[in-house]
């Protein structure tokens, strides 16, 4: 079925939650940097894995494992390990970025489902299709950085299943391109599994505002009636040619409700909500509203219409409690 | 160990870049990279002009490599890359696996740029068995992490490390210069050649921080491993990539040459003409942006 719900889970609450609200699929790591969420006290040990996997199969749900970090030479081991656990377990599929590891994955487990991850950075299908050919993976995760009309290109020029993301946090760069964290503080989502990482925040009260700080490095001063949002890198505040502002991103979340008429009709197999480090409070509000967007689209693309209720509730939700449509539709372009 | 010159990665007048390259003839680097890996909009050069180019810096004994476009987003970008790799006579630079694809259908060897993530012996591997003779780790690699990999790198697989100049650190569809100036990166005017080091970035305190380089973005330091020669040789590097700045080019090659030979002074000669703090934190394991002045000789 196109246009598949995808799910975060952080934690065994979140997978439960997600399933019971209607999520088609969720996805989960395990509790090292393998997974581009290597946050303290997320993610799974293999007791809960497995009883994420009974809950779900239990349900005709999926659960599918983020492998998406780059392996480290001298540490190889903990990735294979961790496609081995997966298979083993029995994982409906993998999502992989680092082609040594798709390779690995491939030749010691044939049947094991491989999904490119959006750490893979494939912007055009002659790179999706490049993993196809070399490692048989059968759905690719898309970077937040193609307008639609890109995406239905490379949706057209492929077999491999396309899947998007549809809701939660912006990365404005091409994922697994983007060192800007590891400049900063040393670790990044390719070699770490973390951007903008809570050990390396320090918030700072001053005369002149609340700083916050990365590694030391100012990212943002808010004044008394500012709202200040977690300090990821590329949401700071900085200065340039004399101007103070949100010079790469401002802090903004993604939702694409309103393109999901034109996602059913480009062939979309599925939309991915962000947030694996979010409560499952937060899981149960955005998957209940994306379950009932998706089968409202499916039941009459024609009609669809976002209900503002949707729309008010996913934005209390939102980072700054504004939205974009990111780069699907380019208001900047 | 000899020296690579990098891609251009800002955006220069027709007259600068080739009266860039037409020093670079003199120079002592042994390989030359052309062509846009940054953002398809810049078009004061074109193929066949990076072409022409090759052409010319080959004639004069330098080693011509195109490099590919880091981010591919359009039917355009890739009838780019096909026209590139399609050409046949120069060696090409893969800057994401769409060129990597290409490259090994047309069954023709290959360098593997920096972009391409690889960051352990599995995955150059199979960058080798499909035809790369060459490969830069992400500049965010150290030498530890380095070290560690090429114990196990395929045989006869050259390595090259990006030694001089600001980082490439991030790649997004979005123009952040264009976005300075408040214009639609479809009508960005091109503002890139006012900033031929692009954009500078500082904190709030005025502390400089990063490059907006277009969609492209850079460090605010200036990697600069001319102190740590002794350890790329233990490694085995076969080249250092120096990274185009607009002014004093020359000298920084100069200085790196002259490091090579053994002089003494030569890191203090390039000291006195960097366009930036130095940083090296990367290459120590550390943040990016610090630098270890013991580590400079």
């Amino acid at each position: 079925m196109p246009l598949d719900l995808i799910c975060p889970a952080g934690s065994l609450v979140s997978l439960k939650t997600a399933i019971d609200h209607g999520a088609d699929a969720v996805y989960m790591g395990f509790r090292d940097n393998t997974n581009a969420r290597a946050f303290p006290g997320l993610n799974f040990d293999e007791a809960q894995a497995a009883e994420g996997l009974r809950y779900a199969h239990e349900r005709g749900r999926r659960v599918l494992l983020a492998l998406n970090t780059y392996p480290q030479s001298d540490t190889w081991q903990r990735w294979t390990g961790a496609v081995d656990r997966a298979a083993k377990l029995g994982i409906d599929a993998v999502i992989l970025a680092d082609p040594g590891l798709m390779r690995y994955a491939v030749r010691q487990y044939p049947q094991l489902r491989l999904h490119l991850s959006v750490q893979g950075s494939a912007t055009s299908y002659e790179a999706v299709n490049f993993y196809r050919e070399h490692f048989g993976i059968q759905r690719a995760v898309l970077p937040r950085v193609l307008s639609l009309p890109q995406v239905e290109n490379v949706v057209k020029h492929t077999d491999v299943e396309i899947e998007l993301f549809g809701f939660g946090g912006l990365c404005v760069m091409v994922e697994g391109r983007c060192l800007l964290s590891s400049y900063c503080t040393g670790e990044s989502p390719n070699s770490a599994g973390v951007c903008s990482p809570p050990k390396a925040v320090q918030w700072m009260d001053t005369p002149t505002g609340l700083e916050s700080r990365l590694n030391g490095v100012l990212l943002d001063r808010y004044g008394k009636n500012e709202k200040a949002g977690y300090p990821t890198l590329c949401k700071g505040r900085f200065e340039v040619g004399g101007e103070t502002y949100y010079a790469i991103e401002e802090p903004t979340s993604l939702n694409t409700l309103d393109l999901l008429p034109e996602m059913l009709k480009i062939g979309i197999a599925a939309i991915k909500i962000e947030g694996r480090q979010r409560s499952p409070a937060y899981v149960a509000q955005v998957t209940k509203v994306w379950r009932a967007a998706i089968d409202a689209v499916k039941e009459n693309a024609a009609g669809f219409k976002p209900t503002p209720a949707w729309q008010a509730e996913l934005n209390k939700l939102s980072e700054g409690q504004s939205h974009t449509l990111g780069a699907y539709h380019r208001p900047w372009k | 160990m000899n020296l690579s010159l990098g891609p251009l990665l800002y955006y220069w007048s027709r007259d600068d870049v080739l009266a860039f390259y037409d020093e670079a003839k003199h120079w002592p680097v042994t390989r030359v990279y052309l062509g846009e890996s940054v953002c398809s909009r810049r078009h004061l050069l074109r193929l066949p002009d990076w072409l022409t180019l090759a052409e010319q810096l080959a004639a004069a004994g330098k080693e011509a490599v195109l490099s590919s476009q880091t981010l591919i987003e359009s039917e355009s970008d890739l009838k780019t890359l096909r026209r590139i790799v399609g050409d046949g006579r120069f060696l090409v630079e893969a800057n994401e696996w769409g060129a990597v694809r290409l490259l090994s259908e047309a069954g023709v060897p290959f360098v593997a740029g920096p972009t391409l993530n690889v960051y352990n012996p599995e995955t150059l591997e199979v960058l080798a068995g499909l035809g790369a003779q060459r490969w830069l780790p992400p500049v965010e690699t150290s030498r530890a992490a380095l070290a560690s990999l090429l114990e196990r790198a395929p045989a006869g697989m050259e390595t090259e490390v990006f030694a001089y100049g600001r980082l490439p650190l991030a790649y997004s569809a979005r123009c952040f210069t264009a976005r300075h100036y408040n214009l639609p990166k479809d009508d960005c005017q091109f503002r890139c050649l006012d900033h031929p080091d692009g954009l500078p970035l500082a904190t709030r305190e005025g502390t400089p921080f990063l490059t907006l380089n277009g969609i492209q973005t850079q460090s605010a330091g200036i990697y600069n491993l001319i102190g740590e020669l002794p350890a790329l040789r233990e490694l085995g590097i076969a080249s250092l990539r120096l990274s185009p700045q607009s002014r004093h080019m020359g000298r920084v090659v100069d200085a790196f040459q002259a490091a090579l030979a053994g002089e003494g002074n030569a890191a203090d000669a390039l000291a006195r003409i960097m366009p930036g703090p130095p940083v090296d934190g990367y290459w120590h394991g550390h943040a990016g942006l610090e630098y270890s002045p013991e580590s400079a000789f």
